[in-house]
Formats: C-alpha cells, structure tokens, sequence
C-alpha cells in the first residue's frame, strides 16, 4: 500500500522538475527495497541452497551421496515434464487426500458433539488419550493383518493418524468458548441450537484450523511411511525405490516433491482460515 | 419520562439468597422487598459482598431467588425475557462479528430477519455515536467503544427494563464521565426503566432517580434514597454534592 501511494504522490509534489530521473531513482530504491525484503526472509534458504550446490560441486561432500542443486532439479524437471513422477503424485494425493477427509468427516463432528456434552467427553476421554498415545506406526501390522496390503490399509493408517489431533483441538476448541458469551446469547433469549450455531461454531474455528494444520502435516508423514511398506507407486515409494537403484538426484526430486505438497497444504489452509477468520489476529 | 402506561414495573417480594461457601451458607440478600417504578432509574450500591450483583442477576432470570421472588408488570419472573436486556461489566462482543453485526445479534436471535435486525441495529450503532465503526470488529476497537458497543445491542432489542451490571467499571476515569453522560442521555431518550449496580458513588447520584443501598452486615436493613437534583446534573452543584456527603456517611467514610 505504501509503495502505490508513493508512486501516486510522488510525481505530483515534485512534478515541476527533473520528473524522470526522480521517477528512475524512486524506481531504483523500490527494487532495492523489494530485494532486503526478499533477502531479510529468504536469504538463508537461498544461502544453504548455495552452500549444498558449493559443497557438491567442489567436493567437500560425496556428490553421489549428496548431489549437487542444479542436478536434483534437472531430475525434478525430467521427472515431472516427462511425466514419470506424476503418477505418484497422483495416487499420493489419492491416499492422503481420501484419508485427510474421512478423518475431517468424522473428527469434526464428533469434536463438536463431544465439546457440548460433558457426558460424552468424560466416557471418550480416556479410551481416545490411550489410542493418541498409541504410535499409528506400530498399529500398522496391525491394520495390515486386518485390512490387507492393499490401499485400504495404507488410507486407514493416514485417517488414524489424522483424526485425533483434529478431534482433541475440535473438542477442546468448542470448550474453551467463553462461558461469559454464551449466557449473553443466554440473556438474549438464544435457544441451545442458536447458541451453538452462532457462539461455539465461530468460536471453536480457530482452534479447528490448528487441527487441521496439524493433521495435513500428519497426514504427509505417515503417507509416506505407508508408501515405504508394500507399495510400488506412491511418492514415498519413489524415495525408497530410486534410494536402492541408486538414482539419488531422482530420490531428492521425491523428497522435495513431498515437502513442496506439505507447504502447498500448509498455504492453502493459511489462506481458508485467513478467510473465515478476519476477525481474529492473523495467523503466522 | 414518567413512562406511566409502558410497562417495565418491577416489584421484589420477600427476596433471599444465599450461597454455600465452603459448607457454611452466606446469606447475600435478605428478604429485600422493593418496588421499582416504571421509567425510572434505580442504582444499587453497596460494599462488595453486599449481593448488588446477585439481585441484578436474579432480576435478570440468570439466577433462581432461594424464596421470595420477582415480578414484572405483574407477572412472576421464570429465567430471561425479552421485555429485559443486561449490559454487563464486560461487553461481551462476539469477535468474529462487525460492530453492526454484533449490535443486530439481539435481535437476530429473537427472530427478526437479518436486513431488519441490522436497519433497526444501524440506528442504535449511530445513537451511541459509532456509525463510523460499523464494519469495524471488536478487536480494532478502543474499550470504551466496545462497551458502547454492548450499551447498543441491548438497546436495539428495545427493553422494558435496562440491567446494568456495573457497566462502566472497567473504564478509565474519562472515559467514564462521558459515558456517564451518555447513559444518561439515552436513558432519558429511550423512556426505559434502568436498575444499574455500581461502586461509583459519584455515578450513582449522576444516574439515580433514587439510590438502594444493599446492607453489608447481618441484620441490616436495605436503604432507598431520593436523589433529589434536576436534570441535567452538575457534578459541582451544592445538593448534588450534599448527596455526595451523605452517601459517603452511609459507608462509615464521612
């Protein structure tokens, strides 16, 4: 907003001389000011890049464990315009995807339910502390013996996962709405389903969207371990299957294929709750 | 001003309540008998402990009397009405509402369509002098305004009776005086009965047709007092400062 007002503003105080070089010069320190900005907050990520590329290149590390930058992203680029890693990309996203939405399917309102009635909460409680503490990866033999090694599995795993940091921020965000605006919506004559429509559903949405973070990160990470077991497509595939052929640029065009979904995930759900909630303070 | 055939009459029969406080019961309220004039404005002062707030809640409907109870215009109160509103110490804004949006919430919850509820709420925004803040959400908005904000959702519903639990508590000391003014302002405007809890006592002779001064110790008794000071008042004026004196002797301060 600044830089628009100082360009508008700017022309029109001084416009009686020398407009073009002042324009050039406000031209020149912009830019200036646009890259301290770029630096001051992408600086160090561009200087490990720069490391990691130096540090291949010249041979302080073993290139072929760690190969250089600029091959890692020619086996990115071959992988994804070739067409080779979209595949897995796909059936990764399927997983993930499927898994992340059952568990929102099943978690929120569960949460919601568990939040209002004291009943229903102090029976789950303890059963729901047990499975959360209770590793989804050492439960995966278990849901493979169940459920075979197929993708019914390997969903299970991700949804289990997924499901009780969502259902504990759920429940504990319907909680913690502040009892003093429910008996104002009180006073004002709110029926139960009122208050809870228009008091503890906008009140619990902050604290939904930090299960939903969590759960989206959750959910990229145990894709991944389920893809290493039994599967041969899959991103996490990928990583295993390029690491024993050898192929390592193509195994950190994996690696960095799942960190980009993590941020694209992480983004989007910045962006939806940014928009649901303008009121509250921004999040990070 | 006398408000004689609106309603907003309220009459306290025989009222107790007590609470258990670690096994032993403490009696706040004591077989108050009181009746509360249509259009007035009552203020209730006391030390802390003395129950002010507690019978602002029972006349409320947010607590149950222990015997003894509560009549509005003749009828027995059971829980909240719609011809009452409560402002509260705090405002109480839903955050993820706007100014108007919060204001309209009143009336909203009674029913009323949202474009309606939001004209009608539009005004009372104005009449407490935040047009301008609207769009505004809680969050951008100073305390004051916020508890302005709060004063004007109760209005919007257009009460019989207007509930003030020490509404201008938490307010800075300028603050405090303009709003003084404008509670008075609105209350005049608004033809609506005022009970209000304080322990300002500069405010409550500003604000009161008569004071009720709730006992601290046992077996004290409840005292009313007239204010007798035309309107508009002055702070500085000699009754008004009189009244000062002897409320103050009231509380063994003078």
């Amino acid at each position: 907003m600044t830089m628009t007002l100082q360009h508008i503003e700017r022309p029109a105080i001084i416009g009686t001389h020398g407009n073009g070089t002042r324009l050039a010069a406000d031209f020149l320190r912009w830019n200036g000011r646009a890259a301290v900005r770029f630096l001051s907050r992408y600086g160090v990520l561009v200087g490990f890049l720069v490391l990691w590329q130096l540090a291949s290149s010249v041979g302080w590390v073993n290139a072929s464990v760690l190969p250089p930058v600029d091959k890692i992203v020619a086996a990115l680029w071959k992988g994804l315009i070739g067409g080779a890693l979209l595949g897995d990309i796909s059936i990764s996203l399927q997983r993930a995807g499927i898994a992340f939405a059952a568990a929102v399917a099943v978690a929120i309102p569960l949460g919601l339910f568990m939040g209002q009635v004291r009943a229903v909460e102090t029976a789950f409680d303890p059963i729901l502390q047990v499975f959360r503490q209770t590793s989804a990866l050492a439960l995966y033999p278990v849901f493979i013996l169940l459920l075979g090694l197929g993708e019914t599995s390997k969903i299970f795993v991700i949804f289990w996962a997924t499901l009780f940091p969502l259902l504990l921020n759920t429940t504990s965000g319907v909680k913690e709405v502040d009892p003093k605006l429910l008996e104002m919506a009180r006073v004002y004559g709110a029926s139960r389903l009122t208050i809870f429509r228009r008091v503890v559903l906008p009140g619990a949405v902050p604290s939904i969207f930090v299960g939903l973070r969590l759960s989206a990160t959750t959910a990229l990470l145990l894709l991944i371990a389920s893809e290493m077991i039994g599967a041969n497509k899959g991103i996490g595939f990928q990583v295993m299957n390029a690491q024993y052929n050898f192929q390592i640029p193509l195994m950190f065009a994996a690696i960095v294929i799942l960190a980009g979904l993590g941020l694209i995930a992480n983004q989007a759900l910045v962006v939806l709750q940014r928009r649901l909630c303008r009121w509250s303070n921004p999040v990070n | 001003m006398t408000g004689s055939n609106r309603g907003g009459e309220v009459s306290i029969r025989d009222l107790s309540k007590s609470f258990s406080l670690g096994g032993r019961q403490l009696a706040v309220l004591r077989t108050l008998n009181l009746d509360i004039r249509s259009g007035e404005c009552l203020v209730i002062v006391g030390a802390s402990g003395s129950g002010k707030t507690t019978l602002l809640r029972i006349l409320a409907g947010l607590e149950a009397a222990d015997s003894g109870g509560v009549a509005i215009d003749g009828k027995p109160v059971h829980g909240v009405g719609a011809e009452r509103a409560v402002i509260f110490q705090e405002p109480r804004l839903l955050p993820w509402l706007t100014v108007l949006g919060n204001v309209a919430f009143g009336l909203e919850v009674r029913g009323v369509p949202k474009k309606q509820a939001e004209e009608r709420a539009r005004f009372y925004v104005g009449l407490v002098g935040l047009a301008e803040f609207a769009d505004a959400f809680p969050n951008q908005l100073s305390g004051g305004m916020a508890q302005r904000v709060g004063i004007a959702r109760a209005l919007t519903v257009q009460p019989e009776i207007l509930l003030l639990d020490e509404p201008l508590g938490a307010l800075d000391a300028m603050t405090k005086i303009g709003m003084q003014e404008e509670l008075a302002r609105i209350w005049s405007e608004e033809n609506v009965t005022m009970v209000m809890v304080t322990h300002d006592l500069e405010e409550a002779i500003y604000l009161a047709d008569r004071v009720l001064i709730l006992p601290k110790e046992k077996g004290g008794a409840a005292r009313l007092i007239d204010i007798d000071v035309p309107r508009p008042r002055e702070r500085s004026e000699s009754r008004f400062v009189h009244y000062r004196e002897e409320l103050l002797r009231e509380f063994g301060l003078h």
